[in-house]
């Protein structure tokens, strides 16, 4: 039995295991009126989950035999998912209204698939790695063809579990590999291992191992050459999964990426930067190539969210925990996926906003948004400008980080190929500002918005623009959350 | 103390949340039209106080300085301040903007509200560009500009000069110069920086730190990048393609503050930014710099002549006079005999145009929307005459035409002077061939617009054909002398000219006391 500091430890993940049960039994016993309390229990389980992070703020605890890690590095991811939770609760509520009746499902599974977001942020074994990645897929994979009825949304769901099994497969192979030229589950006793020998044949191994476990990482976080399912899951997907997919699992996926590169295989950064800069080379380059050419906002979106992760990666390719500099690399990718939360999320309620009112999820039916919805529109741009990195929003934060860590480490030619990403992504978003804009609409209804989804869409938008004029609290939860590599300052 | 500048760039931008919040109705229209032209008055007023009274033009260095700690970690300071170089542009910001809005409040019938808060959020990017001294600021300011122009360009553009075309590509053009200045602006934080000192964005301390010094090729490197924003900006020649596309398409007002205000940005840059921090990679390239310069000189002069619209052939001699600040600027620091008189001079003269450019192509392009506005068309071949007709209007347009072909006692003959008086010394086969410049912009103005707008007889049976072809198209074609409210918009810009073509002094003492200030820090 783990004692009581444990115990006070795992809080967050406990109060979201309950909760997640506590739906369940609700929708089970209660009847139809009793089962509109569903949101509301969901959102007290991540508002609890959020204050239980606070709670244990500050903690650096290796606990469960080593096996998770109650450090600031995860306490940065476990408040990133409890955000997202809160955020993704609210514009479900409108949206499953008439597209499902298992309310109950819905809730809990997405209760556990934040949970599952919480264990990967403290996740420190091979073994709870893996699990934990599991759980997320397969509670992602049920959220994402959750609308039964609809074809798209069970197509998406199959494309989605196929590609994840099998880079699911290859990656527990690379695991496995770890395990057994380390003999070790746990990750700092891998690179414990790893530094002690001076095998050849070990150092070869533990380089395919690390390419096979980004395979899996790689899923999880839409890299390329892992990426194709993304455009597909997140056009079929119900529009708030979408959303949650482009951050949640990115975001923690990252998390594990960090981990694993920096506590597992620190001595291996002579190789692994390399490779990930070709990773990241790619992945935002044909991101945003192809996003060019889309015509569904979902999708555009989707490329988009691709792209965005090439842009993260540029910030541990820069890695450089000195601490001489505010240019540290792992606090640009802190400081970016933190901005991209609210940005992203932002410009997917824009895009349930529309659905939720008109079905539309073509960059077509935006025509004239302007006269229709002209709040949305408005915000649409400003979203848009963070994704493409353009001061004053968030987005511009994030990117002057990471590529002010490439510049650092000299990958001049890196930082350059970034920005003149972020110009061709300048096309595609203003693609939908024109058509909101200039263009003339078909159906000249006004849109009604709910006022829920009013409500959200004001806080990311006020916080995008927030983290660009008052940036300094940001900046230091990013410095203190990699504190834990031993960062001075 | 009144924070003045930080007072100067807040105000617009709360105009334009005020914009926003006037409630709909019958008459909003009209109530926001009159809000922004009286509120925008209040940075002129502002703005003149500032320059009349408590400016000190003898005074060395930054005043009305505010500096205040913004982004602790990246030392980013909130770093505000003002000389004789900034002082003039933001002078001319306020005007200019005061002039498009009344004129726009006669001219703009459709989607008002956006029109002037779009307005007003740009003139807060341009003051802001003027007035930063941290260059991560300036980097913001800068950015915070272009939205605002790309909806002017797109929204309110002539719909059959593809005003969406026309917006993207001044956008993506002007946003590809600048990611390269955004990571030059990393990197001269990074090398300023070391184990124990914190790197700095400040623009003065950048100068005093001279970053890169021992480093040729990564000084060339931050200094290309930063000089492509700039050079896209301006335009320098071959950057310039977005520059007639942008013009041709904006609204009267929008082009009027794209070629009075936008474009200055970029040589203000040159100026402010990189002649003080990289002084010897300019030197080093200053021949470069001239011919490229000499080169938008003479083939935007030519290419001017060889068009058949209005707007277009001033657009395209924008690209002709903003090749002379450049000239001027390059001479300055330019390897060569000339005297450091000789430099200040040239400084002075590129200062000097960068104003007188503001407020003579300003005025044109006021004059052209004006014609535009009775005849619906700016083929320069479908007018002839109008001199007769429209006696006040063929005035204005000829003095202004004269002001901007350089004739001696208007502002540009004054400007262009000391720009090839100053590069002469230095940069003499350059400056020879550019003078032609002067030449064929002489030859456009006197033949391609005074003799094809104004001079001739008046042909009745051609304007008929016209009146003809646009009742076709629903618009009304009428021809009227100036009313009163274009009489207003241009009065100030008129005066200007002759006032600085008489009497420059008024002006060249405050831009005099900088160019040498940092001309002097400066070692050849």
């Amino acid at each position: 039995m783990p004692d009581a500091q444990t115990l006070t430890l795992i809080s967050p993940e406990i109060a979201l295991a309950v909760f997640g049960m506590l739906i369940l039994i609700i929708d089970l016993i209660g009847r139809e009126r009793t089962r509109g309390v569903l949101p509301g229990v969901t959102l007290l389980g991540f508002v609890l989950a959020f204050a239980a992070t606070m709670y244990i703020w500050g903690s650096n605890a290796s606990i469960l035999a080593g096996m998770y890690s109650v450090d600031l590095f995860s306490l940065f991811f476990k408040i990133l998912a409890s955000i997202t939770g809160v955020v993704i609760v609210l514009v479900s509520i409108d949206y499953l209204r008439g597209r499902s009746t298992q309310q109950g499902e819905f809730f809990a599974l997405f209760t556990f698939a934040v949970l599952a977001m919480m264990m990967m942020a403290s996740s420190a074994s091979l073994l709870m790695i893996y699990l934990s990645i599991e759980f997320l897929s397969y509670t992602s994979y049920l959220l994402t063809g959750f609308l039964r009825e609809d074809k798209k949304s069970n197509e998406a769901s199959i494309k989605y579990f196929l590609y994840g099994a099998i880079t699911s497969a290859v990656m527990l192979y690379g695991l496995s590999l770890l395990y057994g030229v380390s003999g070790s589950l746990n990750l700092a006793d891998i690179a414990a291992a790893f530094s002690n020998t001076v095998d050849p044949s070990i150092h070869a191994l533990a380089l395919v191992a690390t390419a096979l476990v980004l395979a899996g990482l790689g899923f999880k976080i839409s890299l390329v050459p892992f990426h194709q399912w993304a455009p597909d899951a997140y056009e079929g997907a119900p529009t708030p999964v979408t959303a949650f997919l482009s951050v949640g699992p990115k975001a923690v996926g990252f998390a594990i990426l960090i981990r694993v590169a920096l506590t597992a295989l620190p001595i291996y950064k002579e190789s692994w930067i390399p490779l990930l800069t070709v990773i990241s080379i790619i992945t935002m380059t044909l991101g945003n190539l192809v996003a060019l050419r889309q015509t569904n906002i979902k999708r555009l979106l989707a490329y988009s969210s691709i792209a965005q992760a090439g842009y993260m990666l540029i910030g541990l390719v820069g890695v450089n925990l000195s601490g001489n500099s505010p240019f540290e690399g792992l606090n640009g990718v802190l400081i970016y996926l933190f901005a991209y939360l609210f940005t992203n999320l932002g410009a997917f309620i824009c895009v349930i906003a529309i659905e939720n009112a008109t079905g539309a999820v073509n960059i077509e039916d935006y025509n004239g948004l302007v006269h229709r919805a002209p709040f949305v529109a408005a915000l649409f741009i400003l979203f848009f400008l963070s994704l493409a990195g353009i001061p004053p929003t968030a987005g511009f934060i994030g990117k002057f980080f990471v590529f002010g860590a490439a510049l650092r480490e000299g990958f001049l030619t890196l930082a350059a190929i970034g920005v003149i990403n972020s110009i061709i992504s300048v096309f595609y978003y203003f693609s939908v500002v024109r058509a909101a804009f200039f263009l003339e609409a078909k159906d000249k209804t006004p849109i009604h918005v709910a006022p829920l989804v009013t409500a959200v869409l004001t806080v990311s938008a006020a916080m995008v623009f927030l983290i660009a004029v008052y940036p300094q609290p940001l900046l230091n939860l990013a410095a203190w959350s990699m504190g834990i590599w031993g960062v001075v300052k | 103390m009144v924070p003045w500048l930080s007072l100067l760039v807040a105000l617009p931008v709360i105009g334009s949340v005020i914009v926003l919040l006037i409630p709909k109705g019958q008459d909003s229209d009209k109530w926001i039209k009159w809000f922004s032209v009286i509120w925008s008055l209040v940075p002129l007023v502002i703005a003149s106080y500032l320059w009349f009274w408590l400016f000190n033009p003898n005074g060395n260095g930054m005043q009305f300085q505010e500096a205040y700690m913004w982004i602790e970690s990246l030392n980013v300071r909130y770093h505000v301040g003002i000389d004789g170089l900034s002082m003039p542009l933001v002078w001319l910001t306020t005007l200019l903007t005061v002039l498009s809005l009344y004129y726009s409040s006669y001219t703009i019938h459709e989607r008002v509200r956006e029109f002037f808060f779009m307005f007003l959020l740009l003139e807060t990017g341009m003051l802001g560009v003027f007035v930063s001294l941290d260059f991560f600021l300036f980097y913001v300011f800068w950015e915070v500009g272009l939205v605002p122009m790309y909806f002017l360009i797109a929204i309110w553009g002539h719909a059959e000069d593809r005003p969406q075309y026309s917006a993207i590509k001044f956008f993506l053009y002007t946003l590809a110069g600048s990611v390269f200045m955004l990571l030059a602006i990393i990197a001269l934080y990074i090398n300023t920086s070391s184990a124990t000192q914190p790197g700095t964005f400040d623009i003065i301390e950048l100068a005093a730190k001279h970053p890169f010094a021992n480093d040729m090729v990564f000084a060339s490197l931050a200094f290309w990048a930063i000089f492509l924003a700039f050079a896209i900006k301006v335009p320098l020649f071959p950057f310039h393609t977005w520059l007639p596309d942008a013009h041709t398409a904006a609204p009267t007002a929008g082009s009027v503050i794209l070629a009075g205000i936008l474009l200055k940005l970029g040589t203000y840059g040159f100026v402010r930014v990189l002649l003080p921090i990289f002084p010897q990679v300019f030197q080093a390239n200053a021949t470069l710099i001239a011919i490229l310069a000499a080169i938008s000189i003479v083939y935007g002069a030519l290419v001017a002549m060889s068009q058949t619209d209005f707007k277009r052939l001033i657009a395209y001699s924008s690209v002709n006079h903003m090749g002379y600040v450049i000239l001027g600027i390059a001479a300055a620091v330019a390897v060569g005999g000339a005297t450091l008189t000789d430099r200040s001079i040239a400084l002075n003269g590129a200062v000097l145009q960068m104003f007188n450019h503001g407020v003579i192509t300003g005025a044109l392009f006021f004059i052209v929307g004006m014609l535009y506005e009775r005849a619906h068309t700016r083929e320069l071949k479908r007018f002839g005459g109008l001199g007769a007709r429209v006696p006040v209007y063929g005035g204005v347009l000829l003095l202004a035409s004269f002001a901007s072909l350089g004739l001696p006692g208007l502002a540009g003959f004054v400007s262009e002077f000391l720009v090839f008086r100053g590069a002469f010394a230095s940069l003499t086969a350059i400056s020879a061939v550019a003078v032609l410049g002067i030449v064929f912009t002489a030859a456009m103005f006197l033949w391609k617009v005074i003799q094809n707008v104004l001079l001739g007889s008046f042909d009745e049976t051609k304007w008929q054909h016209l009146k003809d072809e646009m009742a076709k198209e629903g618009k009304e074609v009428h021809l009227t002398d100036m009313s009163r409210f274009e009489v207003v918009t241009l009065a100030a810009l008129l005066f200007l000219m002759v006032l600085i073509g008489v009497y420059p002094s008024v002006i060249l003492n405050t831009i005099n006391t900088v160019s040498v200030s940092i001309l002097s820090v400066i070692k050849f």
